[in-house]
């Protein structure tokens, strides 16, 4: 491998590594605040001992993506100096904001986690739902400066403000938000609906499972069309990815899709610009050394095919429990297909940053900057790529163990 | 306003290495637990350090942010020359916290996580240190200077650990144990600090911040002597206070010696005009809520 590979190397891993932490810290202090307003409301016990046992699932995750989300707020200069001394000055404002909306959410975490005795009920639900706000907020900054990245503006003159507000800012923001509450959720549902599966009818588990499905159900519903409006966005801003994604080599009017076997004439020309005449752009447009790799595409089918099956799921899920009597489905195929779900959504989300992250290469910043261009000109990169490889791997590693074990315990 | 966000900087590395630095510090005290209390002693560490501890690293990334975002070609070159040592650091983070929750939530292995952050709490620092020294010799990171910013660095933070720890302990027999590592780590740090001066590489230390730590460094040893913990804490923050600031002045103008300094770096107006009053906003939720959470956990503000 070469430099730039390692230093490329390092940075997706630390943040496809990060992302998962990232998410739950997101989406866990929602559904941990949900159960704590269930119990002040019912009185019922169980609701507290599930706001607990998450709130223990959720500190070691909080952990691991506080320390490993400094590193990425260094790891930006120490592989990618130049593109931070061309971004920084864009770009500090959400950043700074970023780090605002972390401490908030680490320090009001911290009141939520020990302040059991000491706070008033109440207080300590508004500090949870402080919690759960700062932590989608901290997501939104982060995700502003990716569509910056990928829809770069304001350089010249200098406008921070208005980088914070780029063609890419909504629907990144939107959808990523989105696939941070549909994957924790999911993952969470399955994990209940598999310990269902072993103590059928056992209320602690139910609880749990129906918080879950209250934000499963509704993200990934809408997830398919946050999605769709991604893909007509990027289709208007970065022609080149979308061709990547659909593996679509010549311009042309009435672009087909493909269906496996099947294909529809027009229908990308549709999807992409709501009109079947519409011309879409092929990659013969740039050099073929500039075309994203391959894995763009198989990602983008990954994160397409699971998010379907995701809404299926949800719209079935849905079904069941209205004509249920609102009652949870019991039946044992339905809770395996919950299990089998669980991990969708992080793939899918992985997935989806694979989509816009190798598919903005060459570029760190769209057609400003390339990437090779930017890396640091220190040598022997292998050394950092290799240790923190082990130890994240390591990290991942044993946080499944510790989460197996407390999920055991219960 | 370029110094202005110089002395927001100093102000929060003043802040890292006072909060931040008391964690990292408690590590170090986990490592070097002994005697008959040893138990004791690692408990009241970790009780101390489980509900502030993740808060303390919003001074670290508020010093890189502030960093891009108002001086990027500076960042871009500190990041290149010190990457080993923050390479080194960053890792030494990441292994002390992790393997802290790992201890307090994890069913098994909870001794070697232990140990992993207790090593992790003590080698740490000194990376830290190394990469400051580091800023004022150009990047060369393992020279003796370097080295001797690193375990001052270390044994400051074990000082002010070891204070804090003298309030925090809920008997006195652990406090007896806190003061005497308070004493030891004082009269540590102010070697080191004496032989960090001798070695460095230009007149580091101005006069009369050197005869002030000297006059603080004693009163603290004076308190700590007469078990008055409550004036040993403000005097501790206040000897880091003025040896962070006693190395921000020696660095001053440079954020890289010998040739990056502050004004040659700086971010365009726009930028800067519009980060400081973003600052000014977030202090107004930072600082009260810091101040409840101490409130709430710590002996502060009762």
């Amino acid at each position: 491998m070469t430099e730039p590979l390692f230093a490329r190397g390092q940075m997706a891993y630390s943040l496809a590594f990060h992302i998962v932490f990232a998410a739950v810290g997101i989406a866990m202090p929602l559904m941990m605040v949900l159960a704590e307003v269930m119990w002040l409301r019912t009185k019922d016990d169980g609701w507290l001992t599930l706001a607990k046992r998450w709130m223990k699932g959720t500190a070691v995750f909080f952990a691991v993506g506080a320390v490993s989300g400094t590193v990425l707020s260094f790891e930006l200069g120490l592989l990618f100096p130049s593109f931070m001394e061309k971004a920084g000055a864009v770009i500090g404002m959400p950043f700074s904001l970023e780090g605002f909306a972390f401490f908030t959410e680490a320090i009001f975490l911290g009141l939520y986690f020990y302040g059991w005795k000491q706070l008033k009920p109440w207080v300590h639900v508004a500090c949870g739902v402080v919690v759960a706000a700062s932590g989608a907020l901290s997501a939104l900054f982060v995700t502003l400066v990716n569509a910056w990245m990928n829809t770069p503006c304001c350089m010249e003159p200098i406008d921070p403000l208005g980088a914070m507000v780029t063609p890419f800012a909504f629907h990144e923001v939107v959808h990523g938000t989105l696939a941070a509450y549909m994957a924790t959720a999911f993952a969470v549902a399955a994990i209940h609906a598999w310990q269902l599966l072993e103590k059928p009818g056992d209320p602690f588990h139910l609880k749990a499972l129906t918080i879950a499905l209250v934000v499963a159900v509704p993200t990934a519903l809408v997830q398919p069309l946050a999605g769709h409006h991604a893909g007509q966005v990027v289709a208007v801003h970065q022609p080149m990815k979308l061709a990547a994604l659909e593996g679509h080599v010549k311009t042309g009017p009435r672009a087909p899709i493909h269906l496996g076997p099947v294909d529809i004439p027009g229908g990308l020309s549709f999807l992409a610009f709501n009109d079947f005449d519409a011309v879409v752009k092929g990659l013969e447009e740039i050099p073929q050394a500039d075309w994203p790799h391959p894995i763009v595409r198989l990602s983008w089918l990954a994160m397409v095919a699971l998010g379907t099956l995701a809404a299926a799921w949800a719209a079935l899920t849905a079904l069941l429990v209205w004509r249920n009597n609102r009652q949870l489905p019991r039946d044992r195929r339905w809770l395996w297909a919950t299990v089998l779900l669980g991990p969708a959504g992080y793939i899918a989300l992985e997935a989806g940053w694979v989509v816009t992250e190798v598919g903005r290469q060459p570029w760190v910043i769209y057609g400003v900057l390339r990437t090779h261009d930017a890396v640091t000109p220190v040598t022997g990169l292998w050394a950092p790529f290799a240790g923190f490889a082990v130890i994240y791997a390591g990290l991942a590693g044993v946080v499944a163990k510790v989460l197996y074990d407390q999920v055991k315990a219960t | 306003m370029i110094l202005t966000l110089a002395l927001v900087m100093l102000a929060a590395l003043v802040l890292y290495a006072v909060l931040a630095g008391a964690d990292f510090g408690g590590g170090a005290w986990d490592l070097f637990a002994a005697g008959p209390r040893a138990k004791a002693q690692r408990e009241l560490v970790s009780h101390a350090l489980a509900p502030v501890w993740e808060a303390n690293h919003v001074w670290l990334i508020l010093i890189v942010v502030i960093l891009f975002t108002a001086f990027p070609p500076a960042f871009a070159a500190l990041m290149t020359a010190l990457h080993a040592p923050l390479m080194l650091m960053l890792a030494g983070i990441v292994m002390r916290g992790s393997a802290f929750v790992f201890r307090q939530y994890g069913k098994s292995g909870n001794e070697m996580w232990g140990r992993v952050f207790a090593v992790a709490s003590t080698v740490t620092p000194v990376f830290l240190g190394m990469a400051l020294g580091a800023m004022s010799t150009g990047g060369a990171w393992h020279g003796v200077f370097p080295l001797c910013v690193g375990l001052f660095s270390l044994s400051l933070f074990a000082m002010v650990a070891a204070v804090f720890l003298t309030v925090e302990a809920p008997e006195r027999a652990l406090q007896d144990d806190f003061r005497l590592r308070a004493l030891g780590a004082a009269i540590v740090s102010a070697a080191l600090a004496a032989v960090t001066a001798f070695v460095a590489p230009r007149p580091f230390v101005p006069l009369p911040a050197a005869a002030s730590s000297v006059v603080l460094g004693a009163a603290l040893l004076g308190a700590l002597w007469l078990r008055r913990y409550g004036a040993a804490r403000p005097l501790a923050v206040a000897l880091v206070t003025l040896v962070v600031i006693g190395w921000g002045y020696g660095q001053y103008p440079y954020l890289l010696v010998p040739n990056v300094t502050l004004h040659a770096v700086a971010a365009p107006e726009p930028t800067l005009r519009l980060l400081l009053p973003t600052l000014g906003l977030g202090a107004l939720v930072l600082f009260p809520s810091l101040f409840w959470l101490m409130r709430v956990f710590k002996t502060v503000g009762r």
